[in-house]
């Protein structure tokens, strides 16, 4: 009998710690990412090897189909399923290579967390701040969490000094759809060429 | 000073003549010259290569506490825009704040290399101009513009730093307009060397950023236009919490 208890025991504690774990706190998710990010880019890895490391963090923590049907804008309704599959793909490996890109440079970025504010139920803004150094001023970071499922937080966006990163990215694909007559198969062939640089 | 306080009565009457407050509503681009300022932004972009990135590479080479004595004192001359430009918006604090600064740094922070004023409790505040004065009394930012050498700017902008240029800015009015009714130890040398400084200074703080940003963009100029107007818009909103500039209403159509 007593057995029986003790595993009803060690079920509950199991229980009770997979609920705790499932609600993960924005704050606490950009302050874990961005730590495991700035001890990839403090390390002494090749740059390539960091790369590698950084499209890793990058999959698992932002909502990368998210950011790129956003990032069409208008012109998000007018493709069709087959350019849909098409875009999803190429946004992905553009965005994982983009935003790589942009980080590596940097090899002494260190982020504090702020503070975090609730917009509504599916976005939560965490405010952070990129500590100076000796050839960089400050930047503050305000990043858009995407919390609709509470479990798996995910990022949508950047905000840095007031300068939002999808949005930017948004009005550059938009550019370029718009400079080619609305076709969106012009886009398409600036991320392959891109890809292959 | 005379043409100072012409200048603010104009722009107070401007003021007066502009009910609507546009900036809140103007979400879409309007780059009317756009083959031109392509044009433009190309030939900038080659100066930048050839003149601007190699001189702010070697000014990152200077020790850090020249560079920082240099962004104060410049960041200092800068308040001589900012103030009657605080004053226009009716931020009356800032006017006051960046004042007891403006003295206290040229004085005991031997003309703004230091920034004791920070100490005494003087907090360094957002810098504003005149083509921000305009979007705050209700201007609309027109199309954009990129022009040569200055690089990004709208049509309203650019009447801003006319209005600079033309009595506005006491710096100017004292070195190039020659206006030696008060100080008259400076030359208009003086006021070409602190901008082109300026632009260095701005440029070697930007070195990496800017490297990453032509070497992953699609569109270049695109990417540019799109960070000067969102920078403008925040600085007109004046928003200290970033999410006022954050619009949510385009994420929530992905959701649908």
């Amino acid at each position: 009998m007593n057995v029986i208890k003790n595993l009803l025991k060690l079920f509950l504690v199991y229980f009770l710690l997979i609920t705790n774990s499932l609600s993960t706190n924005p704050s606490e998710f950009i302050d874990s990412i961005s730590n495991e990010a700035s001890g990839i880019l403090s390390s002494k890895l090749s740059d390539n090897e960091k790369v590698t490391k950084l499209k890793i963090i990058a999959e698992n923590s932002v909502d990368i189909d998210g950011v790129g049907l956003y990032t069409l804008g208008k012109h998000r309704k007018t493709l069709t399923d087959e350019q849909k599959i098409e875009y999803k793909k190429l946004f992905k490996e553009y965005f994982l290579k983009s935003f790589s890109g942009r980080l590596v440079v940097y090899n002494d970025a260190k982020i504090a967390v702020l503070s975090e504010e609730v917009k509504n139920e599916k976005y939560t803004i965490v405010y952070s701040k990129l500590i100076g150094s000796a050839d960089r001023p400050e930047v503050k970071i305000d990043w858009r969490v995407y919390t609709k499922n509470p479990e798996k937080p995910l990022i949508r966006d950047l905000v840095i000094e007031g300068l939002s990163l999808a949005r930017t990215q948004k009005e550059e694909f938009n550019s370029i759809i718009e400079n080619n007559g609305g076709d969106i198969s012009a886009l398409f062939a600036n991320l392959r060429k891109f890809l292959e640089k | 000073m005379n043409r100072i306080i012409t200048t603010l009565i104009a722009l107070l009457l401007i003021q007066l003549l502009v009910v609507k407050k546009t900036f809140g509503a103007e979400t879409e681009v309007k780059d009317c010259f756009e083959k031109l300022n392509r044009v433009t932004f190309a030939l900038n972009m080659g100066l930048d290569k050839v003149i601007f990135k190699p001189v702010a590479k070697g000014y990152r080479k200077l020790p850090s506490p020249i560079r920082t004595g240099t962004s104060n004192a410049l960041s200092n001359l800068s308040n001589l825009i900012t103030i009657p430009n605080n004053i226009l918006q009716g931020d009356f604090g800032s006017a006051a704040n960046n004042s007891a600064r403006l003295v206290i740094n040229t004085t005991l922070g031997i003309a703004g290399i230091f920034d004791p004023a920070n100490s005494f409790g003087f907090e360094k505040r957002e810098k504003e101009d005149f083509g921000q004065s305009l979007g705050v009394m209700g201007v609309g930012e027109g199309c954009y513009l990129v022009l040569p050498v200055l690089g990004p700017s709208t049509v309203r902008d650019t009447v801003g730093s006319f209005v600079a240029m033309n009595g506005g800015d006491m710096w100017h009015n004292i070195t190039v307009r020659d206006d030696e009714e008060y100080v008259k130890e400076f030359k208009e040398s003086d006021y070409w060397a602190s901008r082109v400084t300026s632009g260095v200074d701005f440029r070697a703080k930007n070195l990496e950023a800017f490297d990453a940003m032509e070497k992953n963009s699609v569109d270049l100029y695109a990417t540019v236009r799109s960070l000067y107007l969102q920078d403008r818009k925040r600085k007109i909103k004046n928003s200290q919490s970033k999410t006022e500039a954050m619009e949510d209403g385009d994420w929530d159509t992905l959701e649908k």
